[in-house]
């Protein structure tokens, strides 16, 4: 065959259900004492320390990583049902998911060991909040078309330009962002950019809010002023950056908040149907259903690829142009069938209240984390098109 | 084509590659490979993968067999083979020997039924596959009592002959008050959905097979196609349709494998393996549509023609959609087993496994 691509039957083992089941009680747990509230989308508080610091204390962040960076040295599966019973709950993981999703592994394999020391346990805890600093206002498909400078200087490196769209700026801690060391080569445009580990909170970095459609505040600007980065704080190959960035993108494609994200309205429609739904909604729901279990069973899938320590970059692209798809259409599926509801249901509102914030979600979904058409092309390469 | 490590696909592989070539197959115009490749298939054992030895066949366990059938539609293999498997499968339940030769089951929709009254069978099935080249039918019916299983003589049915949208027989079967050669009752729990579930599935793997075949000869053929002086492969355009070709065959073959893996390991035909059987029908149904669709837009005209093999595995794949249950039936039936169950219910059956 031209491509091989095979997505095994994985089966979660017996201990992920255990696992499962203590995630669900801890959710609940965390519904009862008002944490948050699953049935509310329009969700301004997605950032919730004491949340984040509660998930660490069970040991669900970092899961994967070594126990003496503070982490639990248990599977990509294990982690995977904990990610997926967060995202369906609408728990508020802002604060701690992208560390525990990439920043995390980026730091194990490039940082110096005394960050490693002094980080990686913090982001076990939920203490610690990281931003990605990939996109600029012209850089944002083409990764390596990046301007923002790192100058070379005593002890370590001046950084001026400005990052965009950086998810949880405001909030960050830290970011690990690509700057640009040198300018590209003839023959490899892609050279010439370096991956800093960015301390935030410091003079010489101005956040600027950008607003959402959504009006949710969720990414920003951040502009860089000879602001001083030192020398330790490189991470990986100075000038090699496009590598490391491809494969981080890896982790950030296949996982169950690829597809997960405006997964509620599905489950408030089934709701507002109730036991005896006419033909055209079981239709649409058994649908909506058979894509869901056969996105999830790809995204296992690739979970055990990670877990058996292969680098599935077409298959999690796949994955995610699917996944991502599938989510963005979701909302207007549901929004016709929910033309059918009785106007007695009993959700009917906060059905209409979930419509409304997924179907504003849904323009960002298959843009966020590469687009539609990049992966295409990252999908292509794999078969062998160019 | 795919490297296997299972020794009954590596069996059927060779004879398929040797005696099976679509291509060959499809510039042969009156049918001679057909008894060749019958006799090859017999004589490895294969259209009994799923009767246990005891009752005349191979027993090499569901898991094989459905790996076979994933060969068989990456072949587009036109002969009864996932039919006589399929009934050889269903007589096993009830413990009744299969005969030698090609089968088919009867009925082959969940809206036909056959009744079982003072022992003799009587019904109308529509749409059943390859059953004027069967000499016997194992039959699941209804009566008084029941669901039983039955062997009949393919000789006391009247066929009318049809074709489905692949070229293949997809027959009309009456059965008036014909006597069966054995007739068992079913085992409990087992009825005509099992069934369908069984044979929808058996079309997953088929359609998942067919799928792959098309994503390379339509990957192959942009490689090899030159306008505007370039590869078409070079065109964004057309890559971005292989690339959802690549998505769609990616999802059949993992919906297919799923539902496979879930019969093959499950004690019964429980909500969760419901939910893999109708899943894997639903979502290659939608594949095959959608995976076909690109197929042929990359191939242009010459895709269209009868002399090119592109319509053996495309047609086959849109033609296979229809036995057992079409996607839209199934969504119907998952959808109100969703609705049954209730919306909190919905996620813990979706991560059940
Ligand atoms: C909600 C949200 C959160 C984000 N968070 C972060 C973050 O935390 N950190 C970060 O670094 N970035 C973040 N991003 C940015 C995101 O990664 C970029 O938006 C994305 O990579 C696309 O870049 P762009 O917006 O500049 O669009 P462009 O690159 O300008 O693309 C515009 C259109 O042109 C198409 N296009 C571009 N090049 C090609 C090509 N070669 N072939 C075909 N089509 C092409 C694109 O597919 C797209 O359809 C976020 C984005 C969103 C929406």
């Amino acid at each position: 065959m031209t491509a091989a691509l095979r997505f095994d039957p994985i089966r979660l083992p017996e201990k992920c259900e255990q696992l499962r089941k203590e995630v669900r009680a801890f959710l609940a747990e965390e519904m009862a004492r008002g944490t948050f509230n699953p049935f509310k989308p329009n969700r301004e508080d997605t950032d919730v320390p004491e949340f984040s610091r509660r998930v660490g204390e069970r040991g669900w962040i970092g899961m994967t990583w070594p126990k003496k960076y503070g982490g639990q040295e248990r599977s990509f599966l294990e982690r995977y049902v904990v990610t997926e019973e967060m995202r369906v709950a609408n728990a508020p993981t802002r604060r701690f998911f992208v560390a525990d999703r990439q920043s995390g592994p980026v730091l194990l394999k490039y940082a110096p060991e005394h960050i490693k020391m002094d980080i990686l346990p913090r982001i076990c805890r939920g203490e610690v909040c990281f931003a990605i600093g990939m996109s600029e206002p012209n850089s944002g498909s083409d990764l390596f078309a990046a301007k923002t400078r790192a100058t070379k200087t005593d002890g370590g490196y001046l950084i001026n330009g400005t990052k965009i769209w950086t998810s949880s700026a405001h909030i960050a801690d830290y970011m690990i962002a690509i700057f640009r060391t040198s300018p590209p080569t003839k023959e490899n445009r892609r050279h010439g950019l370096t991956q800093f580990l960015v301390k935030m909170k410091q003079p010489g970095i101005q956040v600027n809010p950008i607003g959402q459609i959504t009006g949710q505040y969720e990414f920003n600007e951040v502009v860089f002023t000879d602001f001083f980065v030192p020398d330790d704080h490189v991470l990986g190959e100075v000038d090699g950056a496009w590598k490391q960035a491809t494969s981080e993108l890896a982790y950030e494609r296949s996982g169950p908040e690829r597809f997960l994200e405006t997964y509620y309205v599905l489950t408030e429609l089934v709701r507002a149907v109730g036991p005896n739904p006419d033909t055209r909604s079981a239709e649409g729901i058994g649908r909506l259903v058979a894509q869901l279990h056969t996105m999830r069973r790809m995204s296992v899938s690739v979970a055990g690829m990670l877990q058996a320590g292969k680098e599935p970059v077409v298959e999690a692209s796949i994955v995610k142009d699917i996944g991502t798809v599938w989510e963005q259409q979701l909302p207007h599926r549901v929004r016709d069938l929910a033309a059918f509801v009785e106007e007695t249901a009993t959700n009917r509102e906060t059905l209409e209240r979930q419509l409304d914030f997924a179907i504003k979600t849904a323009p960002k979904l298959t843009i966020q984390g590469g687009t539609t058409e990049v992966l295409r092309g990252i999908i292509a390469r794999g078969l062998g098109l160019r | 084509m795919a490297e296997s490590d299972n020794i009954v696909v590596e069996t059927a592989e060779k004879i398929f590659a040797d005696l099976a070539d679509p291509q060959t197959i499809n510039n042969d115009k009156n049918g001679a490979w057909r008894a060749p490749l019958w006799q090859a298939l017999s004589e490895a054992g294969l259209p009994l993968s799923w009767v246990p030895d005891d009752l005349g066949g191979s027993g090499a366990g569901l898991a094989d067999g459905f790996a076979l059938l994933n060969a068989a539609g990456r072949f587009a293999v036109a002969v009864p083979l996932a039919e006589t498997m399929l009934a050889g499968w269903l007589l096993a339940q009830v413990k009744i020997a299969s005969p030698e030769g090609e089968m088919t089951v009867v009925p082959a929709s969940p809206k036909d039924r056959i009744t079982l009254d003072a022992g003799a069978l009587s019904g109308r099935a529509r749409g059943v596959p390859f059953a004027k080249a069967a000499k016997h039918f194992a039959v699941l019916a209804h009566g008084k009592d029941g669901a039983s299983i039955a062997l009949i003589d393919a000789a006391k049915a009247q066929i009318e002959s049809g074709l489905n949208v692949g070229y293949d027989h997809s027959d009309t079967v009456t059965l008036d008050k014909v006597q069966p050669i054995t007739i068992k009752p079913a085992p409990r729990g087992f009825d005509q959905t099992t069934m369908m579930l069984m044979g929808g599935a058996a079309r997953s793997l088929q359609i998942a097979g067919a799928l792959e075949s098309m994503l390379d000869i339509s990957v192959r053929y942009s490689n090899e196609r030159v306008a505007f002086e370039k590869k078409i492969s070079k065109f964004q355009a057309v890559q971005h349709n292989l690339a959802r070709l690549a998505g769609e065959s990616a999802a059949a073959l993992a919906a297919a494998t799923s539902a496979a893996d879930a019969i093959a390991n499950a004690r019964s035909f429980d909500d969760e393996v419901y939910l893999e059987a109708a899943s894997a029908k639903i979502r290659c149904a939608e594949a095959a549509e959608k995976g076909g669709g690109i197929a042929h837009q990359v191939h242009g005209a010459i895709g269209f023609t009868l002399e090119h093999v592109l319509h053996r595995y495309s047609l086959r794949a849109l033609a296979w959609r229809d036995d057992f249950g079409s996607e839209s039936f199934w969504a119907v039936e998952l959808g109100k087993l969703v609705a049954r169950r209730g919306a909190d219910e919905l996620w813990p059956l979706v991560a059940s496994r």
